[in-house]
């Protein structure tokens, strides 16, 4: 899979735009490359690029995110080290926008940078599965309006459907299908197709640029097998 | 059932209430529960609903009120600073008989707190959220498919019982996300509600929405019709879960993201030997007093898995009358306990149990 200096995550909040781009930095850095992640996010207080700050420091990547993230403090702040993500061209960046327009907004001020060095992927994530995404208006209608918050336009985009654990390969190649045609729609690529990499074996041959992801666990959420009691009334 | 979606516990609290029929919501942005607001103002405009964002909090439980009145369903949703300046809106709407809809994502606190979760809004919630006599419905969902599905409940129970309902949520269930199979879309509230100012057309006496009763023996009177009607709840409306209960020597009382840290601990402490259940209270009023009672004839302690400082603890004594220990494992200010604290908690219960 080809990549350029800089790529971008940006789509529908919820659509998997953190977890995408903490694996695909760990994915960069496994090709020997210098690797850095932002998290732009000013919109979402819990789950953010932080949660994964032990993996990326073992696996030598760089992360720039706000000291107040996953803090008590709900400030909508930008660190300015974020800045050399656009400077320092020696380093590949991984940047991790916040959901919606709203959390694109953000990214507007490196935009003018990231248009001169013209070395950028600029990704929508899509989630078939998610209530706002669900058919090819209502996810196009986001698409544009985070087009317009920050400037930016979309250069291709990332089939990220799925249910959690629920997740089935059917769900991911009919999520494949509605990505091709929502690309169709606003002519640009589809650059892969992520899903858990237990469904590996299952996806390989059966969705193009099949994208293995790691998902983030919460300590707190029941592991795999654990059933519920008796519900009484 | 309708197609599984992938939902954050916010908007499937936002998705639900509409599908249950609530075209009106009011409310004013805090964190953690902001997409609930968010997801209304994006979904209401189409549906022909409103959704209005309020200068305040305050007003924001005052236009519930104004709606409710005229006997369609409302809601407001808020975190723990927002709802207590709710608290004079909800005794209102209670003393008033009026049906609503209150979310509460709690964080830590007391005062502004932080902005990470908490369960310490129970005594709040469960002792009547404002000043009287009174109580409202309390429900405390454990997964984002509860949060869709108590919702909805809430909404009908406040209504066939015309009192306030609130779901107690916290702000890892408002921002987890998990698949959910919506329900279908339903509206039991119906257009001729005798109660509600819909205009007399001057074909009947106008009915009086307020509070106010300026004659004690009237407002004692209202008191206790309203107080018999709590009694009718409180025998009917209980809802909890029992897990590994059986055979259990230790129960563990645990509601919503507390339970899910149990369920944890409690699969680990079998495979060492030791026989721990749990009752999850799913309602908090009423509070399942009777199923406590019944397992306090059975097991030996009680552990109470809280994100306060032991609020829940007490109502578990009150119900099993003090007859066996009740411990703690608590963690708070926006801490939650590990499944390896339970865990502990639970040895130290079984070890001290095996010496007396």
């Amino acid at each position: 899979m080809n990549h350029k200096r800089l790529t971008l995550f940006a789509g529908h909040y919820g659509s998997g735009k953190t977890n995408i781009a903490l694996n695909y930095a760990l994915w960069l850095r496994s090709q020997g490359l210098k690797v850095t992640v932002a998290d732009l996010d000013i919109v979402n207080p819990y789950f953010r690029t932080k949660d994964g700050a032990e993996q990326l420091k073992a696996a030598g990547v760089r992360l720039i995110s706000s000291d107040y993230a996953n803090s008590n403090v709900d400030l909508p702040a930008l660190p300015g080290e974020a800045y050399s993500l656009v400077d320092d061209k020696s380093a590949c960046g991984v940047i991790d926008v916040g959901g919606d327009d709203r959390g694109a907004l953000a990214l507007g001020r490196y935009v003018p940078g990231i248009r001169e060095e013209n070395d950028y992927e600029m990704l929508f994530v899509l989630n078939k599965a998610r209530p706002l995404t669900r058919n090819i208006d209502d996810a196009l209608e986001v698409f544009y309006e985070i087009e317009a918050a920050c400037a930016l336009p979309f250069t291709a985009i990332v089939n990220n459907t799925n249910l959690g654990p629920l997740t089935k390969a059917e769900d991911v190649i009919a999520g494949e299908r509605f990505a091709q045609e929502f690309a169709e729609r606003v002519k640009l690529p589809v650059k892969m197709s992520c899903a858990s990499e237990k469904l590996s074996a299952e996806l390989q041959n059966k969705v193009s640029n099949f994208f293995p992801i790691q998902i983030m666990q919460l300590y707190y959420m029941e592991k795999e097998g654990t059933s519920l009691g008796k519900i009484n009334l | 059932m309708s197609e599984t979606v992938l939902m954050k516990g916010n908007e499937a609290i936002a998705e639900a209430a509409i599908l249950a029929g609530c075209r009106h919501y009011f409310g004013y942005p805090i964190t953690p529960q902001t997409e609930v607001a968010a997801y209304m103002a994006k979904k209401m405009p189409k549906i022909g609903g409103t959704f209005l964002q309020a200068e305040s909090e305050i007003a924001a439980i005052n236009m519930v009120y104004g709606v409710a009145s005229t006997g369609h369903p409302a809601m407001t949703s808020s975190s723990s600073p927002g709802i207590s300046l709710k608290a004079e809106g909800i005794s209102y709407l209670a003393g008033a008989d009026l049906p609503a809809l209150i979310i509460n994502v709690q964080r830590g606190g007391p005062g502004l707190g932080g902005i990470q979760p908490s369960q310490s809004d129970y005594f709040l919630a469960t002792r009547g959220p404002g000043h009287g006599d009174f109580h409202v419905l309390v429900f405390a969902p454990s997964s984002v498919q509860e949060m869709a599905d108590l919702t909805g409940r809430a909404l009908h129970l406040a209504w066939k019982y015309r009192m306030p309902a609130m779901l107690l949520a916290d702000g890892t269930m408002g921002q987890m996300m998990e698949p959910v199979n919506l329900p279908e879309p339903s509206n039991a509230f119906g257009d001729d509600n005798p109660w509600a100012a819909t205009g007399t057309e001057m074909k009947r006496p106008h009915n009086i929405i307020t509070s106010l009763d300026l004659s004690p023996e009237n407002l004692e009177k209202q008191n206790f019709e309203r107080f018999e009607r709590y009694k009718k709840i409180e025998e009917s409306e209980c809802l909890w879960e029992e897990y590994m209960m059986d055979d259990a020597e230790i129960c563990i009382v645990a509601c919503g993201i507390t339970a899910r840290v149990s369920r944890n601990a409690i699969v680990e402490a079998r495979k060492q030997g030791i026989k721990v259940g749990m009752l999850r209270p799913i309602t908090l009023w009423p509070f399942p007093k009777k199923a406590l009672a019944a397992a306090a004839d059975k097991v030996n302690a009680f552990l109470c898995v809280e994100m306060n400082m032991g609020q829940m603890k007490e109502d578990v004594e009150l119900a099993i009358r003090c007859k066996k220990p009740v411990e703690l494992c608590s963690r708070v200010g926006g801490m939650i306990p590990t499944p390896d604290e339970v865990l502990e908690h639970i040895r130290q219960i079984a070890e001290g149990g095996n010496k007396a």
